[in-house]
């Protein structure tokens, strides 16, 4: 096998199995930069070993087994590591591990075992811990869980890569600083701790789904990034409804990717789209997950309610046989769980669709001096759509002129623009 | 990226190898990475068509090595990580034959 062969298995090797590495290795030393660091290491040495001896049958076992063996080296030598990790009440445990590895007789003897699904699990709640920012919790997942480098998470989201290398470090210091337990969260705490776990990945998803800032529409590698995590962590916490309705949106919407960007490169408003080139599969996926959700019971939450919209529209084999009153009846009910101006803006788009545009303008016009939305896009860009369609062109100019001075991607502004001179003046 | 993965030949599969195969789809599905998978019937019936005149052949068939017996839709990053899984299924099946190719569209 040749250097660049090793090194491309190397690295595909790691993006599978890295987040199981760490989080086995975090439950061991319980401590997440070290954890990091020790699977770092151990990718070193296969990058210099695998070229010569071929790649191990069971790569993620032998990361594993090697990251191990310099967990136990370091805690043995680390009088003060060994310190903190007893700190923590755990020195016990992890005598235990390490006595029990110490009496494997060949590496390819650590098996599955070491792979326990909760360490997934307690790795996405401290990624995602309270105590970080909200973009620290974004780049540590990414790092963390997605396995990607600081480089790949700096480019997806057009930053320089020090920065968010500056982050990470960060991060994970403000981590140790708090000691924050590598721990699944307790029952009173789970709800809330699950909710910035689906809002980290929801971000990473909308990310990609409609990039905020550049020349680039989508970056669909980020959505199907959102959407791996997504499903691990629906089989990693089954019971949570709300997780099978955040897959089920992801899933919904990930099938429009390819249609909702037109040739060259510019959006395609969903009723435009060529329902021919939505990704069935997705769609079937995203049914199947908003059925384990609503099977779980009880009220349905934010993500369930927006999984079951995406779904009236995924249903819908012609823009014209969209159900909008149906539509319009679940933006209510998600005003209700989630009372916010853009979600306001969205029922009255539905009501529009559903009962005219006349009633829509009702509903849209009391949000324009709503605060929060001075600077959103997209609140000019559906009083223009209203306005067009009541036939008042001139007024529909200026609210295109505005979305275009507001919106802050390249591809979106183009099409804003084109929208505004195809208003011709009020006859 | 999507690629379907097939096998045309591979050895019988015992108990060991059920139970093997049983947690390996299990982890698969887990990540997020394995879309469908299924067995195939070698049977089949064969279709060729001549300017649109479609002639069926009930199966089996003689040269019987050459039919997709089974086949699995993953979803993942690169040609490579899809090799890496293919690797992991082979040390499961031991013997056999098979082919990775990626599938394009509708991405």
């Amino acid at each position: 096998m040749t250097v660049p062969d090793a090194a491309r298995a190397v690295d595909a090797v790691w993006r599978l199995e890295s987040a199981r590495i760490i989080a086995g290795l975090a439950r061991i030393v319980r401590d997440i930069d070290l954890a990091e660091d020790l699977a770092q290491d151990a990718l070193v040495a296969a990058l210099r070993q695998w070229p010569e001896s071929g790649i191990p049958p069971n790569p993620g076992a032998w990361l594993m087994a090697t990251a191990k063996h310099r967990a136990i080296d370091r805690l043995r030598r680390d009088e003060r590591l060994r310190r903190n990790v007893g700190e923590l009440g755990h020195e016990l445990k992890a005598r235990q591990e390490a006595a029990a590895f110490a009496g494997a007789p060949e590496l390819e003897a650590v098996g599955d075992d070491d792979f326990v699904p909760d360490d997934l699990l307690r790795l996405m709640f401290v990624a995602c811990h309270p105590v970080l920012s909200t973009e620290s919790r974004v780049a540590l997942t990414l790092r963390l869980l997605g396995g990607l480098t600081t480089d790949e998470i700096a480019r997806a989201f057009l930053a320089a890569e020090p920065a968010i290398a500056q982050r990470i470090v960060r991060a994970k210091r403000t981590l140790a600083g708090k000691q924050v337990p590598f721990e699944v969260p307790s029952a009173e705490e789970r709800a809330e701790r699950m909710g910035s776990v689906l809002e980290v990945i929801y971000l990473i998803f909308n990310e990609g789904y409609t990039a905020t800032a550049g020349e680039d529409w989508a970056r669909p590698e980020l959505c199907y990034e959102a959407l791996r995590i997504g499903r691990m962590l629906a089989e990693l916490s089954p019971a949570d409804p709300e997780v099978h309705g955040l897959v089920a949106l992801m899933e919904i919407q990930s099938s429009r990717l390819r249609a909702r960007v037109g040739p060259g490169g510019e959006p395609v408003p969903l009723l435009e789209q060529n329902r021919g080139s939505w990704d069935q599969l997705l769609i079937r996926r995203g049914f199947a997950a908003l059925l384990r959700a609503e099977q779980l019971g009880g009220p349905p939450g934010s993500y369930v309610v927006q999984a079951a919209i995406a779904a009236c529209h995924a249903r819908a084999r012609a823009a014209e046989e969209t159900d909008w009153e149906r539509i319009a009846a679940l933006y209510e009910v998600l005003a209700a769980i989630e009372p916010t101006p853009v979600v306001e803006l969205n029922h009255a788009v539905a009501v529009a669709m559903a009962f005219g545009p006349a009633r829509g303008l009702e509903l849209v016009d009391p949000l324009t001096s709503r605060p929060e939305l001075r600077g959103y896009h997209l609140l000019p860009t559906v009083r223009g759509d209203l306005l067009v369609r009541l036939g008042r062109p001139a007024e529909a100019r200026e609210e295109f002129e505005r979305a275009a001075a507001l919106t802050r991607n390249g591809q979106e502004r183009w099409v804003l623009l084109r929208r505004a001179a195809e208003c011709s003046p009020d006859p | 990226m999507r690629f379907l993965m097939t096998t045309t030949a591979g050895d019988a599969p015992d108990e060991t190898m059920m139970a093997e195969m049983g947690r390996f789809v299990e982890e698969l599905t887990r990540s997020g990475v394995l879309l469908a998978t299924g067995g195939l019937d070698p049977a089949g019936t064969r279709i060729s068509s001549k300017d649109g005149k479609v002639t069926m052949t009930d199966g089996p068939f003689a040269e019987a090595k050459e039919a997709i017996i089974s086949f699995a839709l993953v979803d993942v990053r690169s040609k490579e990580e899809a090799i890496e899984l293919s690797k992991r299924f082979w040390q499961i099946v031991k013997n056999g034959e098979g082919a990775i190719q990626q599938v394009f569209g509708p991405e």
